[in-house]
């Protein structure tokens, strides 16, 4: 298996992104690397979920290019977006699940578009991605009719039906009790690690960025552009930015690099080494 | 000490003293609540600048009984005057959360350039923008319409992506649950028209050419205008709010990322619904308003059942029915664009979606009646 080599999955170059005259953030380049757990951190405001509907292609780079592998995501037509898109799961900020179908039928929806399978096979492949994220016996709900978390993790669920190859996760504990967070963190990372699959996450919890996090851009409001970037761990340790180190240190308050995060983040490193382990020695 | 002297008294909840020559002590006591009167800052900072020459304020709080944000906000206008005028405040006699309260408020700095300006614009720029506003909607709506026959095209060659079971949901929404509302508001139409043709043709021993008058203005005109105006109330605003919502709720942006062209998935089965059921409801409509106008007939001006039918069948010929199913479908589509148009135009917050609701509903009506003169110029014209 190829862990260890190093390939870029999506490559951002000189991308600006802006609402008319209104410039939010430029000159922004940056690799996302495949396996990478790439985390887009900042301030609130900065544009960070901004920068993520550039990279799903819900929103047109007013400068610079996306690539996905060697293809430039907006200079290609329709039918290859559409191709790189179906190997893209997003998770949206409040799950977005679509309020007129019942859980089952989100779902399978990809499901049905993309696959030949046939509606036993699809209720099957739509049971098991419910247990997968924990919400057996839910299938038949509709989404007004869960709580917030239980949505996020529908749409979890909803992502990873076509088995992608990059998941986007639009902020994904916000919202959530720290039990739930801490939960979903973990559901991301595992569900991640088997599927082998890049992850971007749009975050702000300095618990999630140290916990799940390998790789990194830091925006910045004020700047208009990144101003840091890599393993968030490193830059805690490394970064001598005023801005990045107070966001990392929660405005110097708490020492999440050196206590109790270090534990958990550790633990997530150690869980993912075990479970790299046994798929390789599954494979061997 | 002896320099302490009264320097007079505001009201009996603050106090000035003059310990020496550039000092000012402020004695506040009792309760500084927002619900009880308070010492104006205006007149309290008149009283320093009346002082002379003071260099320092001192405060000296032992008599407070109580306070909330009535003092903290007095206490922020006199350190903003002293800061203007370069004098110097002491907190140190203000109780202690009152201090961390106030340098909390002056942690952060006024971010500058944050504060919204109001800017005057001109009245010809004003203009200016309205109307190139008014051009981009124009165009917007054109796109709008274009993306719809695409995706009609779509369907046609069997490419669409929608879920039938969302259009036989719409169908019965736009359709079936329609009725109530239709059968009521086309009956009183019918009798509205019925008693005012009445009133006059009863003036001339014509009463039974009430019958034709009801049966024509329904059949051709007033039973689709009629139904196509309670669509866009009932139809055309929930499509809106529905799609608004979704666009609110990211829903959008999700089909858009699987790769399904929102336009085929949310837009087509509800439109397609109300372009079936409009003809369906409007013909119906047009036999509630029969209905109506016969009541008034044989009830209010002793025509015979018979007699009403009879004049009713003779007057209303197909033309005139053709024209108002054809009607009907028209609007159908009208509304429907409309509604699901303001929906995926809808931004991103609660408001918005109220907006577009309210947009949808004006929109429709709009061109209900604008399509309406539209067709009975044409008809005119033609001699039909």
């Amino acid at each position: 298996m190829e862990i260890n080599t190093v390939k870029p999955h999506i490559v951002v170059k000189d991308l600006t992104m802006a609402f008319g005259d209104f410039v939010l953030q430029q000159n922004l380049t940056f690799t996302i690397n495949r396996g990478d757990i790439f985390i887009i951190m900042g301030g609130s405001g900065c544009g960070k979920s901004t920068l993520l509907r550039h990279l799903v292609g819900l929103q047109r780079p007013a400068k610079g290019k996306v690539f996905y592998g060697d293809t430039s995501f907006w200079d290609t037509d329709r039918t290859e977006q559409k191709r790189i898109l179906k190997k893209v799961g997003i998770l949206y900020q409040s799950g977005a699940l679509w309020s007129s179908m019942t859980i089952a039928e989100n779902i399978s929806l990809p499901l049905m578009l993309y696959t030949d399978l046939s509606k036993e096979e699809i209720r099957e492949i739509v049971s098991f991605k419910c247990s997968l994220v924990g919400l057996s016996g839910f299938e038949d709900y509709y989404p007004s009719e869960i709580s917030g978390g239980m949505k996020k993790r529908a749409g979890l669920a909803r992502a990873i039906a076509l088995d992608p190859e990059i998941l986007f996760f639009d902020e994904p504990s916000a919202g959530l009790d720290p039990i739930s967070a801490h939960l979903l963190d973990e559901l991301i990372l595992e569900t991640c690690d088997s599927l082998g699959a890049t992850v971007v996450v749009v975050t702000h919890e300095l618990a999630s960025i140290f916990a799940i996090g390998n790789n990194s851009v830091f925006l910045d409001a004020d700047a208009k552009t990144m101003i840091a970037g890599g393993d968030p761990k490193r830059l805690l340790s490394e970064c001598r930015n005023p801005m990045v180190h107070d966001f990392l240190t929660r405005g110097g308050t708490e020492d999440y690099g050196n206590q109790s995060i270090n534990k958990s983040a550790d633990d997530a490193v150690l869980s993912r080494d075990c479970m790299q382990m046994r798929k390789e020695n599954g494979n061997e | 000490m002896e320099a302490s002297q009264k320097t007079g008294i505001m009201s009996e909840k603050i106090h000035f003293q003059k310990p020496d020559g550039n000092t000012l002590r402020i004695v506040i006591s009792g309760n500084w609540k927002l619900e009880e009167s308070m010492p104006s800052p205006e007149e309290t900072i008149k009283t320093i600048g009346d002082k002379g020459t003071v260099k320092q304020i001192t405060f000296d709080s032992s008599a407070l009984l109580a306070w909330d944000t009535g003092l903290l906000i007095f206490l922020a206008r006199i350190i903003v005057f002293s800061s203007e005028h370069n004098i110097n405040v002491d907190r140190k006699g203000l109780p202690v959360g009152v201090q961390r309260l106030l340098s909390l408020a002056s942690k952060v700095p006024e971010r500058k350039g944050a504060r919204k300006e109001t800017r005057h614009v001109a009245f010809l720029a004003r203009t200016g923008e309205q109307a190139v506003a008014f051009g981009h909607s124009l165009l917007e709506t054109l796109g709008f319409i274009g993306e719809i026959f695409q995706s009609f095209l779509r369907i046609l060659t069997g490419k669409g992506q929608f879920r039938g079971s969302d259009l036989l949901l719409y169908l019965q929404e736009c359709g079936a649950q329609a009725l109530p509302i239709v059968s009521l508001i086309s009956l009183l139409v019918g009798l509205i028209l019925a008693f005012v043709g009445a009133i006059q043709l009863k003036m001339f021993g014509a009463q039974i050419y009430v019958a034709d008058l009801v049966g024509i203005a329904m059949v051709r005109d007033m039973g689709a205008i009629m139904t196509g105006i309670i669509m866009a109330g009932r139809t055309g605003a929930s499509y809106a709010a529905q799609i608004g919502t979704m666009q609110v709720n990211e829903e959008i942006d999700a089909l858009n990322t699987l790769g399904v062209p929102p336009i085929d998935f949310l837009v087509m089965p509800r439109m397609i619904a109300l372009a079936l059921m409009m003809p369906l409801l409007t013909l119906y409509a047009n036999l509630m308003g029969i209905i109506g106008g016969m009541i008034v007939g044989v009830f209010g001006l002793d025509l015979s059942f018979v007699q009403y039918y009879n004049e009713t069948k003779s007057a209303v010929g197909f033309n005139d029915l053709w024209i108002g199913l054809f009607s009907g479908f028209v609007f159908g589509v009208l509304v429907a664009t409309a509604g699901c148009m303001r929906g995926m135009q809808c931004g991103r917050s609660a408001s918005a979606v109220g907006e577009a609701t309210t947009s949808a509903v004006v929109t429709g009506i709009v061109s209900i009646v604008v399509s309406t003169a539209i067709i009975t110029v044409i008809c005119n014209v033609l001699g039909i």
